[in-house]
């Protein structure tokens, strides 16, 4: 498989504080690949230090070859990565419509296809298309974030904890949901919930005090109670 | 009524000239969080440059455009060489454009001299009509039709445009907006600028009013403007048009009335709110 996202050794740090003290791994095109570790880990941290939000200390960052260390998060956008936060990022004040719109670079005919296609995945935003965000459940919220970082010809998305604090049957259908678009689509994931991971992700890295400690594939990881228990906690 | 009628013309007019100023001072400190002291210096400069352009071409829409767009200028360079290096420092902030107001406002006095210069009201708006017992100048019934063109024109950019629609997703999360490919510092520039030209077309306006401009006249209005956001509150276009207008009308009654309580009504009301409102009576969340 081809190389898409590749990182060795990457150092961040946020004010006096070195958070990632080593991370390597490597995300290949049309790859689920899911980031787990305890909380504190680093794993927002990494998905924001490949965003160019956090500052970079040394270490390699390169997608498709090209290196993004350095560089303004406008410009690593726009070399083709999704980024949906932990708290959705979704701009309160503005409409669902509006928040679609913001995202996409340009109102071409594909474009609007893509638009098409998240809205009928999660067809609650159809259906409040003109509401004010502000409005929408965690659930919804989370979908308008997830759609955002499809609307464009992504390369690849980063989506960090997608089911926080949301209820199990909402987790469910963004499950589904996320199966849908790992078809078409290169995810790096960040999660807590073991289930979620396991129904989304083909291959786990799993981060420890800013370093990557395991890697595999999810079968073995799902198959392997004690690396569960040593590198995860209570799962 | 002749003097309500009076009043209700006047506070408009002043109301619409303070709006001019705290629209763009109120933006530049929703979406970028700077606290900005040099609006009252490019206030003066707007009608500095209206007064030389006018003076020389008696043109009045051309020295209206002469102002803002130089003053446009000013404010992009004071943006990209200043205060894009203090982003989220306040006080470094509040030093840099203190500085900057200092500089300019010397600059001011170096070209155009320390006493204020006079101008007249271009002819088509030099007139006034006699109502009842009460007085109807033009230029200010003038000033309310700009006041509301530029309010509806800031409106229509705010909420129909994507400009506009970036400079509302910026307010509540800049750092998002980046992540989505917009480089934001490119609208934090045109945002500043723009502030900038409308404290000019403020200035520009200005100076046929009273029939002069001096140095220390930005001052005055900046202050008002400052109490405008604060009533208004930040990154609130609506509180802007809002507390303005408010402003203007409050100004004009105790100015009529109790004229020596001018400056005490604007602040008491600023503390009251502030006290009961904290946020300002139309303030956005912000997230930075």
């Amino acid at each position: 498989m081809k190389s898409l996202l590749k990182i060795e050794d990457l150092v961040s740090y946020i004010g006096l504080y070195t958070i990632l003290q080593g991370v390597t791994m490597e995300v290949n095109k049309g790859e689920a690949v899911v980031i787990l570790g305890r909380n504190g880990a680093g794993k927002t941290t990494l998905l924001r230090t490949i965003m160019g939000l956090v500052n970079t200390r040394s270490g390699t960052l390169a997608l498709e070859g090209r290196s993004l260390i350095g560089r303004p998060t406008y410009t690593i956008a726009k070399e083709g990565i999704g980024y949906c936060p932990e708290d959705y990022g979704v701009f309160d004040e503005l409409t669902i419509e509006e928040n679609l719109k913001i995202a996409m670079w340009k109102e071409d005919k594909e474009t609007l296809q893509r638009r098409d296609y998240v809205l009928d995945l999660f067809p609650d935003l159809k259906v409040a298309y003109k509401r004010l965000s502000k409005t929408l459940s965690g659930g919804q919220r989370q979908m308008l974030s997830i759609s955002r970082s499809l609307i464009n010809d992504n390369k690849i998305i980063l989506i960090d904890e997608p089911s926080k604090g949301l209820a199990p049957v909402v987790i469910e259908r963004l499950a589904h949901a996320l199966q849908e678009i790992r078809k078409h689509t290169t995810i790096l994931l960040v999660e807590q919930n073991f289930a979620l991971a396991c129904a989304v992700g083909e291959r786990y890295y799993i981060i420890d005090e800013g370093r990557t400690v395991d890697e595999g594939r999810m079968e073995a990881l799902m198959s392997d109670k004690a690396l569960q228990s040593r590198h995860l906690g209570a799962i | 009524m002749d003097v309500f009628f009076m009043l209700l013309i006047n506070g408009l007019a002043e109301g619409a000239l303070i709006f001019l100023m705290a629209s763009g001072l109120s933006i530049i400190l929703g979406l970028m969080g700077v606290v900005n002291f040099t609006h009252g210096t490019l206030f003066i400069w707007g009608g500095y440059i209206y007064i030389a352009t006018y003076n020389r071409t008696q043109s009045f829409l051309l020295s209206v455009l002469a102002a803002m767009a130089a003053v446009f200028l000013l404010g992009a360079v004071f943006e990209k060489l200043f205060v894009s290096r203090v982003y989220g420092n306040i006080p470094a902030q509040i030093l840099i454009t203190l500085g900057l107001q200092v500089i300019f406002t010397d600059l001011v006095r170096l070209i155009w001299g320390a006493t204020p210069i006079t101008v007249a009201r271009p002819d088509f708006l030099a007139g006034r009509w006699v109502i009842g017992g009460a007085t109807i100048v033009h230029y200010r019934v003038f000033l309310i039709f700009v006041g509301l063109l530029v309010a509806i024109g800031i409106h229509l950019l705010i909420t129909k445009t994507r400009i506009g629609m970036v400079i509302r997703a910026g307010v509540q999360r800049p750092d998002m907006v980046q992540a989505l490919g917009i480089n934001i510092k490119l609208y934090f520039t045109f945002v500043f600028a723009g502030g900038a030209a409308l404290a000019a077309l403020g200035g520009a306006l200005y100076a046929p009013l009273t029939g002069s401009m001096s140095s220390t006249a930005g001052l005055h209005n900046q202050v008002l403007a400052f109490i405008v956001v604060v009533i208004g509150g930040m990154g609130s276009f609506l509180g802007s048009a809002f507390g303005s207008i408010f402003l203007g009308l409050m100004g004009a009654v105790v100015a009529w009335f109790v004229p020596s309580l001018s400056v005490v009504a604007n602040v008491t009301l600023m503390a009251l709110i502030l006290a009961f409102k904290p946020n300002g009576l139309f303030g956005l969340a912000v997230k930075k």
